[in-house]
């Protein structure tokens, strides 16, 4: 086998929280990136994927471990690659062209060489005739083939991308990467690999020769494997399908695959993130959960979720949260790829409203710790309200910062629809909402009459 | 896709266009440097005992000229200042709260107070007397001028989305090269709006340090200031209409030959990726992009020399490959930073306990009345305050809520808001006196002239900013008057207004100075404040008032931010916040 272009050795990555407590986003993790191939890492949101992508490509140092281009460290030498981002990260001030050659400039490469470099790399991408206009001038798609051409014109050796299609709509990144996948088959362009980070399982398998899956809390490597189907790959293809729900069930069973996980490096207390009190909330709207259980209903009670995503138009990551948020409050059961409803999702989703509301706060104090330490804690306080940073420091044991917030808003979205609690916003504190309360109780019987 | 340019009826203009401008162009470039010759002739000078301001309008125009290099040295000080400082509080950990929190300090400190202490710091440094006193005005414009620019580069900084600078690096740019090709452009808007408010409060400060007593001697630089202030003692009011007439059409001139172009040409560093529909036009700015003169200039000369600059830029960074040795440099970092901060600290332990010992010569009943003045002009800055709120906020929100009526006013009050107040005081005191009203209910009327614009400009702003929804919800339910301004609109101009007060307020302060302390006709117009205090003790030359009064009038504005403004903000943040 040829030598791998970058090579992590035991990388890992945390970021400090206080002075000895850290969060580790990163576990040591081994990876080789070799000639000749597109890896794609997939993977939750938060497990990690842009970290890693970071500390490959040279942009952050890695917290322990080394990543080694070509052998050798990258703090000390200067790989060259190029990232695409999925915000595409250009210059509004400048043309499409003097975006391009800006990496160029910074080389200090003369003039003339710069410009025909970069107007033959703007043809490539097929922006000939866009060269002095302004990005903002520009569609979606049209700003990422800038970034594209960007990313391309300093002839990477191993090309970055951080979803780069995201942002676009579905027809207009089907045809960029139907012309990128182009590129590299023709070998128009001389970069040697290409490691793309994306959410989409169907691209993922669409594109790459390799796939990465990634687990959270901290981030690990759950699989690792080649793609054996021959390109260009057609999606309705069964083994296509075939090998989508197959990285859909990895995906959605995080305890499948074990992985072996560090306690103590270095003297430090690393947490064990597998071991948290807290669930992660998945961040889904209870009305989202409620319309997702309603339609399994009419699937007859049991469908294919990335049939279901299809159906129904959905990029199947924004369908994610809600299938994990339903399994979470034990509303539906997820089985090979397939997701099932439960007796009690079937009573929620087919109850009126106040009943719904009753149900979803049953599930929630009985599955969600985090909601129920909060109902708590408010009928135990004498003044029924408690301050947002009372959660805060518990949650960041275990969260990130911006988690943190997130997992509060979450929880505050499912409190408030449940009627567990209020949230006075100016206060930034929890309020008992013993109020409405008791009212629901007293009005529910009534329909019964 | 939308072409840049329109080429439709101005192209038969454009053509006649450029002749014209390359003239004016090449007529500007030899006036500039005319006026360079004539700077350094005058500043490096030998001491001129006492200047004579001569008040025949036709020696206005020069004494407007020297004027306004002074307020163009200030700015391009505060500018290079504002941006080192900025870029250090971003990037230095270290450093980012302690230069953040002196900056919030500076700019609560009533800059007028320090004009004695700095002009005779800056007369004993500099052996030519003339360049000191001028020094001495500059750095006082200075004062005036940096804060808010530092702070709006220093916000900026903080907002770059991080993909960008990744791509930097990325892209191998050096720090330099990001400055230019990234962070200034990035924060070019904010600097720019920046610029037009600290230009108008460097014209305010100018007004008032170019001529001053301190003790027995008196100090006058010749001036636009020094001009009015004597035309008004001297009560020559041909001479102050001449001097008003000469600011007037300054600051008309710089809006359009300046400001104008460059917050048309700032257009293309919008941030949004989204075309807004409202748009500043120039067509001075215009005229340039077209003048053939301007475009060979660049091609020429510009393009290679930032060429050549930004390649050497790019080399240097080539010759260090990044992160050798770092533990040990990072080291000797430290304990640079150590050394110095440790100086630093001796330094102004040292000064602190001087100033506190000269504390100790006012006498107490001289403390009491400088308490009694500070509770006056507190009421003064917020009667002030009231009657500009009272004005400005249906005035404001007749101006945002109709398009049309913002298009026509809005550049008028710009215009009319950079015209410093203190420019207009002696006519305003000697109307006043005519009509029998005292300084002391006369100076809330400078203050109100001084603060009220801070309070208009954000008042429009927050008009604007209220979704046409809510409006449209409010006469849909036939909401009452009273309710839809309880309603719609007063929750709605909040945070906008809270911020106009904040501003104003430090304004009001600071002109409280020169309000309630003014010379008229040969004689001393006063009255009991605590601004009148400072200026009385630094006319006497009594130092220990004149620093018990600051150190008052400071504390008193950190405290008043800190207890009432602050957490009326934090509301305004959070309940009132429009999105
Ligand atoms: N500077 C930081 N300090 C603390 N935590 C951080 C920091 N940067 C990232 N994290 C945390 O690290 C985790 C992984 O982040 P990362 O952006 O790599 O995830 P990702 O897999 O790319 O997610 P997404 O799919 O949403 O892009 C997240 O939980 C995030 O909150
Ligand atoms: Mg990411």
């Amino acid at each position: 086998m040829t030598d791998p272009i970058i090579q992590a050795r035991q990388v890992e990555k945390f970021y400090a929280q206080s002075r000895d407590a850290r969060i580790q986003v990163i576990a040591p993790t081994d990876l080789a990136i070799y000639p000749g191939e597109i890896v794609a890492l997939l993977g939750p949101s938060g497990s990690g994927k842009s970290t890693l992508l970071r500390m490959l490509s040279g942009l952050s140092r890695p917290s322990g471990g080394a990543v080694l281009w070509h052998g050798q460290d990258v703090a000390s030498t200067q790989p060259n690659v190029s990232i695409v981002f999925q915000s595409f990260a250009l210059f509004p001030w400048l043309t499409v062209l003097e975006n391009v050659e800006a990496p160029l400039k910074a080389r200090g490469m003369e003039v003339m060489d710069r410009h025909r470099r970069s107007l033959k790399i703007l043809d490539t991408v097929g922006l000939d005739g866009f060269e002095a206009a302004y990005p903002r001038e520009l569609s979606g798609g049209m700003r990422q083939r800038v970034g594209f051409a960007r990313a391309l014109v300093v002839e990477p050796e191993v090309l970055f991308m951080d979803e780069p299609f995201s942002a676009l709509d579905v027809l207009t990144a089907d045809n960029l990467r139907g012309e990128l996948l182009e590129l590299w088959q023709k070998k128009t362009i001389p970069t040697k690999a290409i490691f793309l980070v994306t959410h989409n399982i169907d691209e993922a398998v669409f594109l790459a020769d390799r796939i990465i899956v990634l687990g959270r809390n901290p981030g690990h490597v759950r699989t690792d494997f080649r793609v054996a189907l021959a390109q260009p790959r057609d999606r309705k293809d069964s083994a296509f399908t075939a090998l989508v729900d197959y990285i859909y069930k990895v995906l959605t069973q995080p305890d499948v695959v074990p992985a072996e996980m560090p306690v103590i490096a270095g003297g430090r207390r690393i947490r064990d993130q597998r071991q948290m009190r807290y669930e992660m909330l998945p961040h889904a709207r209870p009305g989202g959960i409620a319309a997702l259980l309603e339609l399994i209903i009419d699937f007859g009670g049991r469908t294919d979720i990335y049939r279901l995503a299809d159906e129904l138009s959905f990029e199947i990551d924004d369908l994610f949260p809600i299938v994990e948020a339903a399994q979470l409050l034990g509303f539906a059961k997820i089985e090979e790829g397939d997701a099932a409803i439960t007796p009690e999702g079937r009573a929620y989703a087919e109850s009126e409203i106040l009943r719904q509301k009753e149900l979803f706060r049953q599930a929630a104090v009985d599955h969600v710790l985090l909601l129920r330490q909060i109902t708590r804690a408010l009928a135990n306080k004498s003044d029924h309200s408690v301050p947002e940073e009372f959660f805060l420091d518990m949650l960041d044991e275990q969260f990130s910062d911006d988690e943190c917030r997130r997992q509060l808003e979450t929880a505050i979205s499912w409190g408030r629809y449940a009627e567990l609690f209020d949230w006075d916003d100016s206060r930034r504190r929890f309020v008992l909402a013993e109020h409405e309360h008791e009212e629901i109780q007293d009005r529910a019987p009534e329909p019964a009459k | 896709m939308r072409p840049r340019f329109t080429l439709s009826r101005q192209l038969a203009v454009e053509r006649t266009w450029p002749f014209f401008i390359d003239l004016s162009v090449a007529a500007a470039l030899l006036a500039g440097f005319y006026a360079i010759l004539w700077i350094a002739k005058f500043w490096f000078s030998a001491a001129i005992p006492e200047i004579e301001i001569h008040l025949a309008p036709s020696h206005l125009p020069l004494y407007a000229f020297y004027s306004i290099v002074r307020i163009f040295v200030a700015y391009a000080l505060s500018l290079a200042f504002a941006i080192a400082y900025g870029y250090t509080a971003a990037y230095n950990k270290r450093l980012e709260a302690l230069l953040i929190a002196t900056l919030d300090i500076l700019q609560s400190i009533p800059v007028l107070s320090f004009l004695p202490g700095v002009m005779l710091a800056m007369i004993s440094l500099f052996p030519s007397r003339q360049l000191g006193i001028e020094m001495g005005a500059i750095l006082l414009i200075f004062t005036g001028e940096v804060w808010n620019m530092a702070f709006s580069f220093y916000t900026s900084l903080k907002s770059i989305p991080r993909e960008l600078m990744e791509a930097c690096e990325i892209g191998r740019f050096s720090r330099l090269q990001r400055l230019f090709q990234l962070e200034l452009p990035f924060a070019a808007i904010g600097l720019i709006w920046n610029s037009i408010v600290s230009v108008a409060n460097g014209w305010f400060f100018l007004m008032v340090c170019e001529m001053f007593p301190v003790g027995s001697r008196n100090y006058r630089l010749p001036g636009l200031g020094s001009y009015l202030q004597t035309a008004a003692s001297e009560g020559d009011f041909r001479a102050v209409t001449w001097g008003l007439v000469a600011m007037v059409l300054i600051i008309v001139v710089t809006d359009q030959l300046l400001w104008r172009p460059l917050i048309a040409w700032s257009d293309k560093f919008k941030f949004e990726t989204v075309e807004s529909e409202e748009r500043v036009t120039s067509s001075v700015l215009h005229a340039l992009r077209n003048s053939r003169v301007v475009a060979t200039i660049e091609r020429r000369t510009f393009r290679p020399m930032s060429e050549w600059f930004y390649n050497s830029l790019a080399e240097r960074k080539r010759k260090h490959p990044p992160q050798a040795p770092r533990t040990e440099s990072r080291r000797g970092v430290t304990a640079i930073y150590i050394a110095v901060g440790l100086v630093a600290l001796a330094g102004i332990l040292f000064a602190a306990s001087d100033a506190v010992r000269m504390l100790r010569d006012i006498h107490r009943s001289e403390f009491f009345t400088l308490l009694a003045g500070a509770g006056l002009t507190f009421l003064r800055v917020n009667a002030a305050l009231l009657f500009a709120s009272l004005w400005t906020i249906p005035v404001g929100v007749a101006i945002g809520f109709q398009p049309r009526l913002s298009h026509i006013l809005q550049p008028i009050a710009q215009i009319a808001a950079s015209f410093p107040a203190t420019a207009l005081f002696p006519l305003i005191l000697l109307a006043l006196a005519r009509i029998g009203v005292s300084l002391g209910i006369g100076s809330v009327v400078l203050m109100l002239l001084a603060a009220q614009w801070y309070i208009l400009f954000n008042v429009i702003a927050g008009a604007q900013a209220i979704p046409s929804e809510l409006k449209e919800i409010a006469t849909l339910f036939r909401f009452s008057n009273v309710q839809r301004w309880t309603t719609v609109i007063l929750p709605g101009i909040f945070p906008f207004l809270i911020t106009g007060l904040i501003t104003a307020s430090g304004g009001a302060w600071n002109a409280s100075i020169v309000a309630e302390y003014f010379q008229l006709r040969g004689h001393t117009l006063m009255t009991l404040g605590l601004g009148a205090q400072i200026s009385a003790a630094s006319d006497h030359a009594n130092y220990a008032v004149l620093l018990a009064g600051t150190m008052i009038m400071a504390l008193m504005v950190v405290t008043i931010n800190r207890l009432v403004w602050r957490p009326l903000y934090h509301l305004a943040e959070t309940k009132y916040r429009l999105d």
